[in-house]
């Protein structure tokens, strides 16, 4: 369907409504629970199945080329994600995988660093260079000629 | 609100709006902000930018960083093979300036929290391939929307954003852009001194392989509907290169990538009977594509035709022999968490389908064409380039504006120089944001101003599609078919088919010819025509209707682009079956095109290819 959702779980919470990008997850008004409503325009980014925090969303893969009998499914937590794939031949895998380094949220925002000097707006250097370039300067080069001087 | 325009209307006033907010736009946010202190900055995306755009499910690798800290390349380097893999065709001034300033993005996203796969010993990145670097890419686009919800003033999302607004005295210049609110139905006005466009590039403008449920599984998203050509060619920017549409290799199906496969893990591919065939065939590309058969890398379009090739000589399909190298868990590993970060589809089609790529090889397939500028192609828009690198001919003023006063590109937006993807998106988007707020202050005392009448009538206009749908829905019994109506997507399988088999998509064989193409233009203005009475029962469906005419707006750019140019310059994108080899004469130039919106008419016309090196 690619995805569907097991009503059993699903509290009606907007999470996946929220999150998907392709606006196609949306909550049924007699259920009160959601539900993909173009599964031909659903990507399987994993984006609602990720989001939902009741674990309520899986992916039942494409109808035209895809058999039944399958499940993947991701855990995400703020440090990392988990994945089970069930194959339908038996086959079982996990993985898990980090997803970031540093505390959600503690990103500097750009202009919690000094103002830069007036005139630098007409200069070639962006925000931070060329310190982050890990490079004495920015490169540049010489113009070429007018064609035919 | 079902039906009749909207009674609720949002004016946001801003310095600097930003359409779109994938890689292109969260970078020009972060940029415009470090520079405008006091600017108000404002991001709207018809989806939430945590999860929005091509990079929505995450990515594997960086692929385009430069390491100039370690020697690895010079962006002298990166435009030489920009240069070749194009078949000689790209804006280098561009495309140098996007490689001098990358590895500085890719050190911010590293300090932010993106995880790199590092040698232990050297401390180095782990390259994939010359150009690119692995990651643990799962949360790579929700940490890039974190900076730029932080460098925003406002944020606005579930706004699909459907024209831009011309300044009231000079139409050549730009006032802001309206749009739908999908949520609540409410007519979206924003009023800017400078606007950026990141709206990024089309899947669905061929119909592509999978029917049905599969048709979701696009290589580009199928969100990606063409809004940032659109947007610019109905406010009469200049388009260059849309003739130079994409075709990827990827996993028959799943349409899982091939980069790690091919340049890490070194797998080989072979057709149905074992053979490496890449040797084999390059007499016959010489004889096609001249000197471009023998250049190193072989450039994509020319390795995608050697797969048709075997393909059309009945010796397909291609297989990719993943099951000679994934020998040891940590290559395993690779391989798996390659899609699970960005493809997760391809890994749903293996488990589906019962296949142990560590045992079995894997059917590889050529897509249906995609419309972008950010990857192996360059469609787009022709902006302006850096003051101090491109040639005169190319530099009209800010960097990355367009041929419109004040309109600004980033990402799949701005044409001739490819090989952005995520980190050279987000560079440009950092270009474009500087530039955007020296534009603004050196404009400071004549804003631009919108028309108030025009505001008005796209107000009409934008939710004509519920009232038409209302209007006309009982002149059925039950069901979708109507005589004075199509639903968005009867229109989008119109589109899709025209485009396939008129303008050389896959049930083409990637063909097309003089006459093919003008009859795909005249497909496509009766489709133009049928828009009028397209018809939208809920809003999710108005939004659906607008996205097909953005698509419309960029297949009718790409028609007339392919018409114009008399040769195949990127055999294995599409052919010209009356034109098939390159012509280094008369073609090595870009064609550009503006649709001219006082008149409704079209120009096109050749412009001179300079190299900087
Ligand atoms: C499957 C896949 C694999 C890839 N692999 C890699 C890789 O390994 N490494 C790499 O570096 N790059 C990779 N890329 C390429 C990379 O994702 C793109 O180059 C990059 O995202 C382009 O940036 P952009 O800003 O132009 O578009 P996007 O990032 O797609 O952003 C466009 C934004 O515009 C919004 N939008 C669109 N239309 C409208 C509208 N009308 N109104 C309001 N908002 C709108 C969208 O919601 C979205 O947020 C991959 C892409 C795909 C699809
Ligand atoms: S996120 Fe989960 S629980 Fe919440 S509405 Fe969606 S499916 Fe239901
Ligand atoms: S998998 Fe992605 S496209 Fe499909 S419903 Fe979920 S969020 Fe939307």
């Amino acid at each position: 369907m690619p995805t569907y959702v097991v009503p059993s779980k699903c509290q009606g919470c907007m999470e996946c409504v929220t999150i998907c990008p392709s606006d196609i997850m949306h909550i049924d008004p007699t259920q009160g629970k959601a539900y993909n409503i173009e599964p031909s325009f659903c990507w399987e980014c994993f984006s609602c199945v990720k989001a939902c925090p009741e674990g309520a969303i899986d992916v039942r893969g494409y109808s035209d080329f895809a058999p039944l009998h399958h499940r993947v499914v991701p855990t995400r937590t703020d440090e990392k994600i988990q994945w089970r794939i069930e194959s339908r031949s038996g086959l079982v895998k996990e993985f898990t995988f980090p997803l970031r380094t540093t505390p959600w949220g503690s990103i500097p925002a750009p202009q919690e660093a000094p103002v830069p000097p007036a005139g630098a707006i007409r200069e070639e250097l962006l925000s931070f260079e060329p310190d982050y370039l890990a490079v004495e300067a920015l490169p540049t080069l010489k113009r070429p000629a007018a064609p035919g001087a | 609100m079902e039906s009749g325009h909207s009674s609720t209307v949002h004016v946001v006033d801003s310095d600097i709006l930003i359409i779109g907010g994938g890689f292109g736009g969260c970078g020009a946010a972060y940029e415009a902000r470090y520079w405008g202190r006091d600017l108000k900055i404002v991001l709207v995306d018809k989806a939430a930018i945590e999860r929005s755009g091509a990079v929505a499910q995450g990515l594997s690798a960086i692929n385009c960083y430069m390491g100039m800290r370690w020697n690895e390349n010079t962006p002298e380097d990166f435009v030489r093979y920009v240069r070749n893999d194009l078949m000689g065709l790209s804006r280098e001034d561009l495309v140098y300036d996007v490689a001098r300033h990358v590895d500085s993005t890719v050190h911010l996203f590293e300090e932010w929290g993106l995880p790199f796969f590092k040698d232990a010993q050297t401390g180095k990145y782990v390259r994939e391939g010359r150009w690119q670097v692995m990651i643990h890419g799962e949360s790579y686009k929700p940490i890039i929307a974190e900076a730029a919800r932080k460098a925003s003033t406002e944020v606005v999302e579930r706004v699909m954003v459907t024209h831009l607004l011309p300044d009231a005295r000079d139409p050549n210049r730009v006032a802001g852009a309206v749009g739908i609110n999908v949520r609540d139905g409410s007519y979206y006005v924003f009023r800017a001194k400078a606007v950026i466009v990141a709206a990024a590039g089309a899947s669905h403008i061929y119909r592509p392989r999978s029917a049905g449920e599969g048709a979701g599984r696009t290589w580009y998203p199928p969100w990606a509907t063409g809004s940032a050509y659109a947007l610019l060619i109905g406010m009469g920017a200049e388009m260059t290169q849309m003739e130079n549409r994409l075709v990827v290799t990827r996993f028959k199906d799943g349409y899982g990538p091939v980069g790690a496969w091919f340049l890490l893990l070194k797998a080989v591919a072979t057709n149905a009977a074992g053979e490496e065939f890449e040797k084999s065939r390059l007499p016959e590309l010489r004889q096609r594509v001249g000197p471009y058969a023998d250049a190193k890398p072989m450039p994509t379009c020319l390795r995608n035709h050697l797969m048709l090739q075997e393909i059309r000589e009945g010796k397909g399909p291609i297989l990719l022999h993943t099951e000679r190298v994934l020998d040891t868990p940590e290559k395993e590993e690779i391989g798996w968490e390659d899609f699970l970060n960005m493809t997760v589809g391809q890994v749903v089609t293996w488990a589906a389908q019962g296949t142990d790529p560590s045992k079995v090889p894997s059917e590889l397939i050529l897509s249906e064409p995609y419309v972008m500028g950010s990857h192996a192609v360059c469609a787009g828009a022709w902006t302006s380039g850096p003051a101090d690198v491109a040639p005169p001919e190319y530099q009209w003023g800010y960097n990355r504006m367009t041929t419109v006063q004040g309109l600004f590109g980033a990402g799949d937006t701005v044409g001739g120089s490819a090989h952005k993807f995520s980190s050279g998106s987000f560079t440009e988007g950092r270009l474009a944001g500087k530039a955007a707020v020296a534009f603004v202050r050196d404009h400071a005392d004549a804003p631009p101003q919108a028309d108030d009448a025009r505001v008005d009538g796209l107000r009409g206009l934008l939710y004509r599609p519920l009232e038409t749908y209302a209007a006309g829905r009982g002149q059925v019994t039950a069901g979708t078919v109507n005589p004075s109506y199509l639903l968005p997507v009867d229109g989008l399988y119109r589109l899709e088919k025209t485009m396939d088999e008129y303008a050389g998509g896959v049930g083409a064989d990637y063909t097309t010819n003089e006459y093919l193409l003008v009859r795909a233009l005249e497909n496509l203005a009766a489709l133009r025509a049928d828009l009028a009475l397209i018809a939208a029962p809920d809003l999710h469906q108005l939004q659906r209707a607008w996205e097909l005419e953005h698509r419309l707006w960029t297949a009718e750019t790409v028609v007339r682009h392919t018409l114009f140019r008399k040769e195949t310059r990127w055999p294995g994108y599409y052919y010209r079956a009356d034109f098939p080899h390159v012509d280094d004469t008369n073609w090595r130039c870009f064609v550009n095109s503006r649709f001219v919106p006082s008149t409704g008419a079209w120009e096109i016309h050749r412009r001179t290819y300079t190299p900087i090196l």
